[in-house]
């Protein structure tokens, strides 16, 4: 079987991931403020916190999308050549799947040509993802005109492909209706269950209670919390994770 | 009595005259061959424009719009000194020669596709960018992809470079010089037409050209809608 | 450490190919040709339809094409400075003589000639249809006010017009004096839209279809004729173009069946040029 954890081309672990004193701003405004944060090699990290806390600046952040104001993301690996190591080495799926105007297994193969995956095997490996997550009767079909749950379990079978170290979800539910946020859910396991480090954000509780190996709280752009899920649901160590608990906090 | 000159046009169109097939290939030769250099060029040239941030930046794009306004004329008048043995490339020698009405029209067509891809694919890199730089993809890798996937709107500018080079005359027949059987075009014959007072034939060979436009882009637009409907 | 992304760049040198063949094609339309010439000549000639009746007698005779660019006499002369002709044909005597003696041309001979005819609306408000010369009908025309319609543009009919006006003591002005800036053509499209009096040359006139209430008003004046002359250009300033060609066609002009083939030009029954080679 062909997981992420044991691609043999994979020399050296990305992971673990350390952020310190991290600060973004934009204007005059400060977005997130002194964040410290490891991510370890094994699990799936849940990022909880109202709306406006932060949560998907962290995953931009952590993912490179963005660079901070202040502050140092250090991976494992490092070194003059490890950029674009560390770029292959992860995916992130989005809120609302960006897709190509092109079929679904052709986005897989343009995601593969931008990794720079041999030509003769992009097919194979892009049917490969397809089929993992039962698209592979979809392969044709424009990526456009598939159902919301549909996409979305394509950019899941879109980063599969790429055989990441690390995957990042921001919010990859919110949008969907309660059938498809299953088949999400299920992916994520799968991914988890091939080894890969799973780091999402959600602001579905019982989706955080069933996912969740341990969770970071953000609110108002500070880490508050970083603890396992059953310490963080059970025993919140801040006020403001409790009220959040509790529905008290605005999402 | 003379032949209403109406339908002397159209009888001239359904005989296939050998005069009338030379000037409207001609004019289809010349306008889609300055569409298709213009597109080569302007297409990625905008992309550059919508993707990347540099000093004059602004400049650049301000006279990019503000050369779709280029009076074919004056657009005519400047490739005419390039192109004059006067001129520095005169010893190429293409002045009076279809290749010469290429390059003028090139030059009106060019600024209204570059414009409108810069304004396309900007739009288009707010909705892809952070998934296509998740995938590792520079901004130079995607332009081909941003391009590729904005086809349908880029169409559009495309077809309204068409018409803009197959419906100037000016720029034309500067460079051209409406020889018969050389340069002549449609929009050329239609201005010596009027010349000689006759109006309806000039009429007539002006629907044709109509038609011929409606033509093309209605074949273009069809095309697009099926392709549209089909990847969404 | 800090994050880049890696792209390859492929596609630059894609789209180099791709610009390159489109180039190529571009320049691959130029048709390759049997031997031309290019005439830069007057409107007048092609507008009149006489290219169209004696050059494809020429290329039987001789195997060379005439490739005719047909603007205004002041853009031909300029075309011709400028080496972008092989050969002049117009009609403005004084401006050919000038051309030759500043060494841009080498020979001139006069080809033919036709003349200038004043038309009008047919009620003739200035009563033009009487006067004794064109000089006489021009005074009439200024005197009257009413709308006369200039070519404007440097042409030999403007050049010889503005003759006439000098010859009549006139500096033409005001409302109902318009300069239009365009060919005879378009020039005589709007006379008729606003039944003003205008200087025309005949064979013009005769392939004009668009007439409504313009007719001859005066004709005949001897200062209304209109002579036509073929300048060859001085092959020292520019080499490069084809001067064996275009002595071939200069010395076919006033060669006898080339006379013959200018005098055969009718239009219903009645002649537009008159040969008048030495």
């Amino acid at each position: 079987m062909s997981t992420a954890a044991k691609d043999p081309v994979r020399a050296a672990s990305l992971l673990p991931l350390t952020l310190e004193q991290v600060c973004f701003r934009h204007g005059d405004q400060t977005l997130l403020q002194d964040i410290n944060l490891s991510v370890s090699e094994r699990g799936k990290t849940i990022v909880l916190g109202p709306n406006g806390a932060g949560k998907s600046l962290l995953m931009r952040l952590c993912h490179g999308l963005l660079d901070p104001s202040s502050g140092d993301i250090r991976w494992a690996l490092d070194g003059r050549d490890a950029a674009p190591t560390i770029r292959r080495q992860q995916a992130m799926v989005f809120q609302r799947p960006v897709l190509l105007r092109r079929s679904a297994l052709a986005n897989v193969v343009h995601a593969l040509a931008l990794q720079g995956v041999a030509r003769a095997e992009r097919t194979a490996r892009g049917e490969e993802a397809l089929e993992r997550f039962g698209l592979l009767p979809l392969a044709g079909r424009p990526a456009r005109v598939m159902s919301g749950g549909e996409q979305q379990r394509l950019a899941l079978a879109r980063a599969w492909a790429l055989r990441p170290e690390i995957l990042f979800l921001d919010e990859p539910t919110s949008a969907l209706d309660p059938s498809a946020v299953k088949a999400v859910e299920d992916a994520v396991l799968t991914f988890h269950a091939a080894g890969t480090r799973i780091v999402m954000t959600t602001h579905d509780l019982g989706q955080a209670r069933r996912l969740a190996d341990d969770v970071v709280f953000l609110c108002d752009g500070r880490l508050l919390e970083h603890t396992p899920a059953e310490t963080f649901f059970r025993q919140p160590q801040s006020a403001e994770a409790a009220a959040f608990l509790r529905g008290d906090l605005v999402w | 009595m003379d032949e209403n000159p109406l339908t002397q046009a159209f009888r001239l169109i359904l005989e296939l005259d050998p005069a009338l097939v030379g000037i409207v290939s001609l004019s289809l030769k010349v306008s889609l061959s300055a569409v298709a250099v213009a597109a080569v060029l302007g297409l990625p040239l905008g992309a550059l424009l919508a993707l990347y941030r540099f000093r004059g930046r602004g400049a650049a794009v301000a006279s990019l719009n503000a050369l779709m306004g280029l009076p074919p004329v004056v657009a005519g008048l400047m490739i005419y000194l390039l192109l004059s043995r006067a001129g520095p490339l005169g010893s190429l020698g293409l002045l009076f020669t279809p290749t010469a009405m290429i390059i003028v029209q090139t030059l009106l067509v060019f600024p209204i596709i570059a414009a409108l891809a810069r304004q396309v694919i900007e739009d288009l890199w707010d909705e892809y960018r952070e998934q296509l730089q998740s995938l590792g993809s520079g901004r130079l890798r995607a332009i081909p992809t941003l391009l590729w996937d904005a086809r349908f709107s880029l169409v559009t500018g495309v077809l309204a470079g068409f018409g803009r080079a197959s419906a100037e005359v000016g720029a034309v027949l500067i460079v051209g010089g409406n020889i018969d059987g050389v340069t002549r075009v449609m929009t050329t014959a239609i201005a010596l037409e009027t010349s000689r007072g006759n109006l309806a034939l000039a009429l007539g060979l002006g629907i044709v050209l109509m038609l011929l436009g409606l033509l093309i882009n209605i074949s273009i637009y069809v095309i697009g809608e099926q392709t549209k409907r089909r990847l969404g | 450490m800090r994050q880049r992304f890696w792209f390859r760049p492929p596609y630059a040198a894609l789209a180099g190919g791709l610009l390159s063949l489109a180039l190529l094609l571009a320049v691959a339309t130029a048709p390759a040709d049997p031997p031309f010439i290019v005439v830069a000549s007057t409107t007048s000639t092609e507008q009149s339809g006489l290219f169209g009746h004696i050059a494809p007698r020429f290329t039987e005779a001789t195997g060379v094409r005439v490739r005719v660019v047909a603007v205004g006499t002041g853009q031909a002369f300029a075309i011709a400075r400028a080496g972008d002709a092989d050969i002049l044909l117009v009609h403005d005597p004084d401006g050919e003589a000038e051309f030759v003696a500043a060494g841009f041309g080498v020979e001139r001979s006069p080809v033919m000639f036709n003349d200038f005819v004043i038309l009008g609306p047919a009620n003739d408000p200035a009563g033009i249809a009487g006067a004794q010369s064109a000089v006489e009908a021009l005074q009439r025309i200024a005197a009257a006010q009413v709308p006369f319609a200039s070519r404007g543009d440097d042409s030999g009919t403007h050049r010889a017009e503005q003759r006439l006006w000098a010859a009549a003591d006139i500096d033409p002005a005001g409302r109902w004096y318009r300069e239009l800036g365009s060919g005879m053509g378009p020039t005589m499209n709007t006379a008729a839209g606003m039944d003003a009096y205008v200087v025309a040359d005949r064979a013009t006139w005769l392939n004009f279809h668009n007439r409504q209430n313009l007719v001859i008003l005066f004709q005949g004046d001897e200062v209304l004729f209109n002579r036509y002359g073929s300048v060859l250009i001085n092959p020292e300033r520019h080499p490069h173009l084809k001067h064996d060609l275009a002595i071939q066609w200069h010395e076919w002009l006033v060669s006898a069946p080339g006379q013959a083939a200018i005098a055969s030009y009718e239009i219903n029954g009645e002649p537009l040029f008159f040969p008048n080679a030495d």
